[in-house]
């Protein structure tokens, strides 16, 4: 709930910060609608559609209305997906329009205590500090490996959780230890000829609980011919702030990074998370008013390349025999790797490189999956919607992998196969470990 | 705002969950694709049959209500914007394609069903429906009815008038009627079905239709032919039509339509030629095959830089998709994009394309140009911007004079756009007083407390005819 004083002090702010020209370049074709999940799972609501909701910012940033609770709830049910971006033929970026109203909403809205404590926890308390998410990882661990996991799963203690969130429990990945998340290496070399220095962007839930993949990417990367450096002094990318409307937060992360990523010298910065790809290539946008930080966030943004466009440009499926056990697979794109990075097809060229593979296409696989940083778990009905015709998708393909390229997409991929109780046949991974045993074999 | 009454008796019909009143769900339902139109209903009504649609309309009959009838907001002419407030009505519930027929070659639908679905439905029984807006990807049947709207294969198909063979429609009194049927001739009667076909929804609410199909052509094939000249473009399509071939498509595009097109659709377009023609025949191979040789000859003859045909299928599909975003493209230029349809006898476009250009200089205002040349109908395309209002002057003063030089060559103020909110004022010019009152009269007999999208296709006042500069 917002007050009548909060809703002034917004609708002022929108009359300031909203780009004007941005929203006037929407013409309202329409052309977008059939592309948004939202719109579609909410039967055709104009209020959960890009159009609608660039009209209503755009009403708000007027004066026609105010920025009421259901204006509130049409923005905070949009994924982010920006699916609507590639589709638009005005080339509207609405990506950037909705997290300047969600920053400003939340930015003027006062919280409940419960909120508030745990925003600042988890945006000021956590993501930025990486021993923080190494310490709070390896209490995962030590719950996963102690015992207790296995008491809570008996006891049925996990049943006083929301059915998605005891759920989401079974398919954390099993975590590394403490000690493993902090002996990182800040070097590697090529394995055989040198062909490009890149330098490798590790992310903070990427290199804690995903620290397994991390790992297989930076070996992929040494058989392309890549010698890496992995700087010490990177932050987490500030994605989860950005789409949270806590863009000052962002912004102090963006440039903990550039600085980071100054130091050496090398051809590409890499990333093997769309979400984390998508939100780095944006940080000229976020750093837009600050002019010297936007002119390093443009060198920063232009070197900027997913896993597996380096991968296809080094041309690494053809040098390296890839081959796997006879299987079939189907590969879920993350929105933003695909939406924002452009990055599509590298993946499914890696992925029908593998000998012994079958790769089907799924329908609607350019669609979000629901995931959306931690949309599934404050928005867990929409969220859950779309997750099932995901699902529908992803069993008639009859595939036994699903492949996907950014952690939270894989996590829900996970929970939808356990949803579904495919668990006996279907598993998720994410395209590095795929490849890594594809390579091993 | 609507009566508490009348609130709860629209309640009752459609249960509390298909109507809203908040102000976001105004909002939303408060603007089509119109430029810098819009205006906010007092509700949104969602339907789940005609008879609910019968039973909303009594209502909004008895206490003088006005309905605006809304598939997805595509429209270009403000005719899905409420004028008056009163209601939107939605037909997201009433999107079914309830029967393809292979026996009698129809299929019949609800209104809100969308275009390209019922498209891909019925290409995979082997059968082509071809009214093909440029929207079709997220129009509605009941909008295309509504509007009847052209396409891209009109040159050789029609529009959709000459597929809609049946129509369920709730008339302004509640009355439930059905016009036409599964039949190749009917002759009982006045043809209702045709009257309603374009009628804005302002006669009627469309609540079924049954529409022609016919048989999938064997083999399409697409080519571009590339000018330097907009006038040597312009006389092609003149030519390819006297010498009596009829293409399924013949689009137009000049250069700044071209760059925007590139801009975004990223397919390799040339954009360093004055203009495109986009050509395409479908049919049997032998038969398509003549045809695209003769039409490459006679855009040669016209002195067409080059000639390509499209290799693939996909190259083919990647063209027609890149033209359909033209109007949507071109708003990247400026914020305001405002299109108008003037159309022409096929044999004068190329006058007409010189006139949009000597207006354009006249007023000083950048017009970009497509459309479907093939039908003499164009999308002369203003890129502006609604806030510069001494502009925006000049702009209604060169579309004055681009309807007025339309009519003067036998031509038209709205081909496939409809007259809805934006062209009401320049009706007159076109049908004359005559023509106005006969209309009027059938409106007046249909819906005689107008609630049926009032304010659309007839203006409160026309707009004076100025003389025409020669």
């Amino acid at each position: 709930m917002t007050t009548v004083q909060e809703r002034e002090t917004i609708a002022t702010q929108f009359a300031e910060k909203m780009n004007e020209d941005e929203l006037l370049n929407c013409m309202r074709c329409g052309f977008c609608l059939p592309h948004c999940p939202t719109y579609i799972e909410s039967g055709l609501k104009e209020s959960h559609s890009p159009r609608g909701r660039i009209a209503l910012m755009k009403a708000v940033t007027d004066g026609v209305i105010e920025p009421d609770e259901d204006v509130e709830r049409s923005l905070s049910l949009c994924l982010g997906c920006r699916a609507c971006e590639p589709v638009c033929p005005s080339g509207v970026k609405y990506g950037h329009l909705l997290e300047e109203a969600r920053d400003i909403i939340h930015q003027n809205k006062r919280h409940s205590f419960p909120v508030k404590t745990i925003r600042k926890a988890v945006f000021s308390g956590l993501f930025p500090h990486q021993e923080r998410m190494q310490t709070m990882t390896s209490l995962l661990g030590f719950y996963q490996r102690s015992g207790l996991q296995y008491m809570a799963r008996k006891t049925g203690v996990l049943n006083m959780l929301p059915d998605n969130l005891a759920t989401m429990e079974k398919v954390l990945p099993k975590v590394p230890k403490k000690s493993e998340m902090k002996n990182r290496p800040t070097e590697l070399p090529a394995i055989g000829t040198l062909l490009k220095k890149v330098a490798f962007f590790s992310g903070c839930l990427m290199d804690t609980m995903f620290l397994e993949t991390n790992k297989a990417t930076l070996k992929l990367l040494q058989l392309a011919g890549c010698e890496i450096v992995i700087p010490k002094s990177q932050a987490c990318c500030g994605a989860l702030h950005g789409h949270s409307g806590e863009k000052e937060g962002a912004k102090q992360l963006a440039k903990r990074n550039i600085e980071a990523f100054e130091a050496d010298e090398v051809d590409y910065i890499i990333t093997n998370a769309g979400g984390c790809g998508a939100f780095l290539t944006d940080y000229d946008h976020l750093l837009q008013d600050e002019p010297v930080w936007h002119d390093r966030a443009i060198a920063f943004k232009n070197k900027m390349k997913d896993i597996s466009e380096i991968l296809v440009d080094l041309r690494f499926h053809e040098k390296v025999r890839l081959k796997l056990p006879a299987q079939s697979i189907t590969f879920q794109d993350s929105c933003h790797l695909r939406n924002v990075m452009n990055t599509s097809l590298a993946p499914r060229v890696l992925l029908q490189s593998i000998e012994g593979i079958d790769f089907r296409e799924m329908k609607d696989a350019d669609r979000c999956c629901g995931s959306a940083g931690i949309y599934n778990i404050v928005e867990s009905e929409m969220s859950m919607n779309i997750l099932d015709s995901k699902m529908e998708h992803t069993k008639s393909t009859q595939a036994d992998i699903v492949v996907t390229a950014n952690p939270g997409c894989l996590l829900q991929m996970q929970l939808g196969i356990e949803r579904e109780n495919l668990g006996e046949c279907t598993k998720a991974v994410h395209i590095v470990d795929l490849l890594m045993e594809a390579v091993a074999l | 705002m609507l009566t508490k009454q009348v609130k709860q008796l629209l309640i009752n019909i459609v249960g509390q969950e298909n109507y809203d009143e908040s102000k976001v769900e105004c909002l939303v339902y408060s603007y089509d694709a119109t430029p810098g139109y819009q205006a906010m209903p007092d509700a949104v009504i969602k339907p789940g049959s005609a008879t609910e649609v019968a039973a909303i309309v009594k209502v909004c009959n008895e206490y003088k209500v006005p309905i605006v009838p809304r598939g997805s907001g595509t429209n270009l002419s403000g005719g899905t914007c409420p004028t008056k407030g009163g209601l939107v009505l939605l037909f997201n519930r009433m999107n079914s394609l309830l029967e393809i027929d292979e026996e009698n070659l129809t299929a019949t639908v609800q209104p809100g069903l969308i275009t390209l679905d019922l498209i891909s439905a019925v290409e995979e029984k082997g059968l082509f429906y071809p009214p093909d807006p440029s929207s079709m990807k997220i129009s509605t049947i009941g909008g295309n009815i509504n509007e009847n709207s052209g396409g891209l294969r009109g040159l050789k198909y029609g529009v959709t008038r000459d597929y809609v063979i049946g129509l369920e429609v709730v008339l302004p009194n509640g009355d439930i009627i059905r016009t036409g049927g599964k039949l190749a001739k009917d002759v009982a009667g006045y043809d209702l079905t045709r009257l309603f076909v374009g009628s804005e929804g302002t006669l009627g609410i469309v609540t079924e239709a049954t529409l022609k199909l016919i048989p999938i052509p064997e083999t399409t094939k697409t080519m571009l032919a590339l000018y330097q000249d907009l006038d040597a473009a312009a006389q092609s399509v003149a030519k390819i039509i006297s010498n009596k071939i009829i293409p399924v498509t013949l689009e137009f595009l000049d250069r700044p339509t071209l760059i925007v097109v590139e801009d975004f659709a990223k397919i390799g377009l040339p954009t360093n030629v004055e203009a495109v023609l986009l050509i395409e025949q479908d049919g049997p191979p032998e038969v398509v095959d003549r045809d695209m040789k003769r039409m490459a000859d006679i855009c040669i003859e016209e002195k067409a830089v080059s000639v390509e045909i499209a290799e693939t299928e996909s190259d083919a599909a990647a063209l027609k998709t890149a033209r359909r975003t033209a109007l949507s493209a071109l708003a990247r230029l400026k914020p305001t994009t405002i299109l108008e349809d003037a159309t022409v006898p096929r044999s004068e476009i190329a006058k007409m394309v010189r006139a949009i250009n000597e207006i354009a200089s006249k007023h000083n205002v950048n017009i970009c140009t497509f459309g479907h040349a093939g039908d003499g109908n164009l999308h002369p395309t203003c890129i502006t911007d609604a806030r510069d209002h001494d502009e925006m002057e000049r702009v209604e003063l060169a579309f004055a004079d681009i309807f007025a030089v339309a009519i003067d060559l036998g031509g038209t103020i709205t081909g496939e756009h409809g007259v809805g909110e934006m062209k009401a004022p320049y009706l007159e010019w076109k049908l004359k007083k005559e023509g106005i009152a006969a209309m009027r009269a059938i409106k007046q007999a249909f819906d005689p407390n107008n609630i049926m999208n009032p304010g659309k296709v007839f203006a409160k006042e026309s707009r004076k005819r100025v003389v025409v500069s020669s």
